[in-house]
């Protein structure tokens, strides 16, 4: 709509206004005053209930001297960072596969794409089964006569975070896929077709040129799978609990406990408060490059 | 392409002649097809261990297909599994979440759709920043705002009432869906807009009259997103609800988990299934509108 200068009335476009009032209510209240409540109450030592006496950064330093939630950390890590890069490699390559103009296109895109329609819970739940090492996948193997296969991550504390993230990149995947194909589709034809005339190589091509127009996409893609990890938490609670011990905690996971289980509050508190600090440290740049840059223009 | 003018200028017409079996088109298919496998396993294993007696399951692997069908685990997990010390099955679950889902898309898109028509059409001074703050709250770690929501739920005496829980499944709906129908108002012609204010139309009239019909594709996606989304929830069920109310993704979770008891394989592999049927479902006759809704949702959000 055209922009003209109006009279400053607060009854001006009233019913846009009611209209507005959950939007306004949620952005202001639940928003930015929740998340500033829990930044401020972190700062607190409330247990059960939450109580202003304030302990400084003490929460914060016992958090980051508590092993479960450095492992928590270090889980999240290592979760956060193959799932990113086995995403997206896997993501793009089979988008690239299905943008060859074959056949069955639809029913392969199906298949890639249903997973992301289960929740978390049941994925987990499905990935506990097969990769129970009693029936699953690592006693199938045995029978057919490799005896000394070993294959249990749900129950080895070492790669358990693997095991998970076997289950997360099942689930995860097909939207991936589905967001690059997108964007492959979103090229112009003629630039394969200059390619094709200069006798570039397809991988040349793919690796050179379109991987680099593609760019906002990956971006994109890239701010939605990692807000997507820092939240993770069903799929850990039905596929292991956290188990075997501690060796599969994650932070979403400790922050819940200490909230709900174990009143103790503050400490919940300053655990959400960190993985808050992570999304805002990718959020910020993003959000000032894809936002900050186009009123300039 | 005009075919008579194709043949008048000379040009290649008919499809392309293409051998079947190229080496290009064996290495795609084959890698497509090894994929696809891979990624229906899992389904297959559910199915097939939920038809599948607890001796089968003992003796033989998890892949191979049931050599007796029994549809008893379906008929145990729906009626009978237990959480806990109540004996009734899925079927709680189900209606709970039934009655979680209904209200809470209806109220949730109902709220985001009439919000979007405000942002596109009436814009007003400040819509922007809120809209900006309601954007960036989409990003922010439920975790953060999980306690201030207990206390306001507390405050207004919902907590741990289905409505509160419709509350919270609207609010957490809200960005992505503000956002869905703002873009697609926006792209509706202006001129149709004005022509109804002209015609004297106010706010509620032209959003009923002529957004609202307009737009039904747009609800239809609004709706899948929706309802796949609540129905997956999980945190937000256990934390906002009491035990009597607990949606399907929980007592699926607190059945399966449970310490006590022989654990029924069969039985937990129908549990989940029955409670991954309704997305399925859904998913599959959707089929295109379900990656529009996922696509607006996530390639602008």
């Amino acid at each position: 709509m055209a922009q003209y200068p109006r009279p400053v009335q607060l009854f001006r476009n009233l019913n846009a206004k009611i209209a507005a009032i959950p939007m306004i209510v949620t952005a202001v209240v639940i928003f930015a005053g929740g998340t500033i409540w829990t930044v401020v109450y972190s700062f607190t030592n409330s247990k059960l209930l939450p109580r202003v006496k304030w302990v400084g950064l003490d929460q914060y330093e016992r958090l980051w001297s508590t092993s479960r939630w450095l492992i928590s950390i270090e889980n999240l890590m290592i979760y956060g960072v193959c799932s990113l890069i086995f995403s997206l490699v896997i993501g793009f390559m089979l988008a690239a596969l299905l943008d060859q103009k074959i056949r069955f296109e639809n029913t392969f895109r199906s298949i890639f794409l249903f997973p992301f329609a289960l929740s978390f819970i049941v994925t987990g739940l499905v990935w506990q089964w097969i990769l129970n090492p009693d029936f699953g996948v690592q006693s199938v193997i045995r029978e057919l006569g490799w005896e000394s296969f070993s294959f249990d991550p749900l129950y080895n504390p070492n790669i358990v975070i693997y095991g998970i993230l076997i289950a997360g990149l099942w689930q995860g995947t097909g939207l991936i896929m589905c967001l690059m194909l997108a964007g492959l589709r979103g090229i112009d034809e003629d630039v394969w077709k200059a390619a094709r005339v200069d006798g570039i190589p397809v991988w040349k091509t793919y690796l050179f040129i379109i991987i680099p127009m593609m760019r906002p996409v990956f971006i994109t893609t890239l701010v939605i799978i990692a807000s997507g990890i820092v939240r993770v938490y069903d799929l850990v609670v039905a596929q292991t609990s956290g188990g075997p011990g501690i060796a599969s905690e994650v932070p979403a996971k400790y922050v819940y406990d200490k909230m709900f289980l174990g009143q103790n509050l503050a400490q919940g508190f300053a655990g959400s408060t960190m993985m808050l600090l992570s999304v805002l440290i990718v959020l910020i740049p993003w959000a000032y490059l894809e936002f900050g840059g186009k009123k300039r223009v | 392409m005009d075919p008579v003018r194709n043949r008048v200028d000379g040009g290649p017409s008919g499809p392309r002649p293409r051998r079947r079996f190229s080496r290009r088109n064996i290495f795609i298919y084959g890698t497509l097809f090894v994929v696809a496998v891979y990624y229906l396993l899992p389904l297959y294993v559910m199915i097939v261990t939920s038809l599948k007696g607890m001796p089968e399951i003992r003796l033989g692997n998890i892949f191979s297909p049931p050599v007796e069908i029994t549809f008893e685990p379906w008929v145990k997990a729906w009626a009978e599994a237990c959480t806990g010390l109540n004996c009734d099955g899925l079927s709680r679950g189900f209606w709970n979440s039934v009655r979680i889902t209904v209200p809470s898309v209806f109220l949730s898109i109902a709220v985001a759709s009439v919000n979007g028509y405000a942002l596109a059409n009436w814009r007003f001074r400040g819509a922007d920043i809120f809209f900006t703050i309601l954007i960036f709250g989409a990003f922010i770690p439920y975790q953060v705002m999980l306690y201030p929501i207990v206390i306001i739920l507390r405050e207004i005496g919902l907590y741990g009432t289905l409505w509160g829980l419709v509350l919270v499944h609207t609010i957490f709906g809200m960005p992505i869906l503000t956002l869905l129908f703002r873009n697609y108002f926006t792209s509706l012609p202006e001129e149709l807009f004005k022509a109804a204010r002209v015609d004297g139309a106010g706010f509620w009239g032209i959003y009923f009259r002529i957004m609202l019909p307009m737009s039904l594709p747009i609800f239809v996606v609004a709706i899948i997103l929706q309802v796949t989304g609540i129905w997956n929830d999980f945190l937000f069920g256990v934390i906002y609800t009491k035990p009597d109310l607990y949606p399907m993704t929980v007592q699926l979770n607190n059945i399966v988990n449970s310490v006590q008891g022989v654990k029924e394989y069969n039985v937990n592999m129908a549990a989940t299934l029955l409670t991954g049927l309704v997305p399925l479902v859904i998913y599959f006759i959707s089929g295109k509108l379900f990656v529009r809704g996922i696509a607006a949702g996530a390639v602008k959000g």
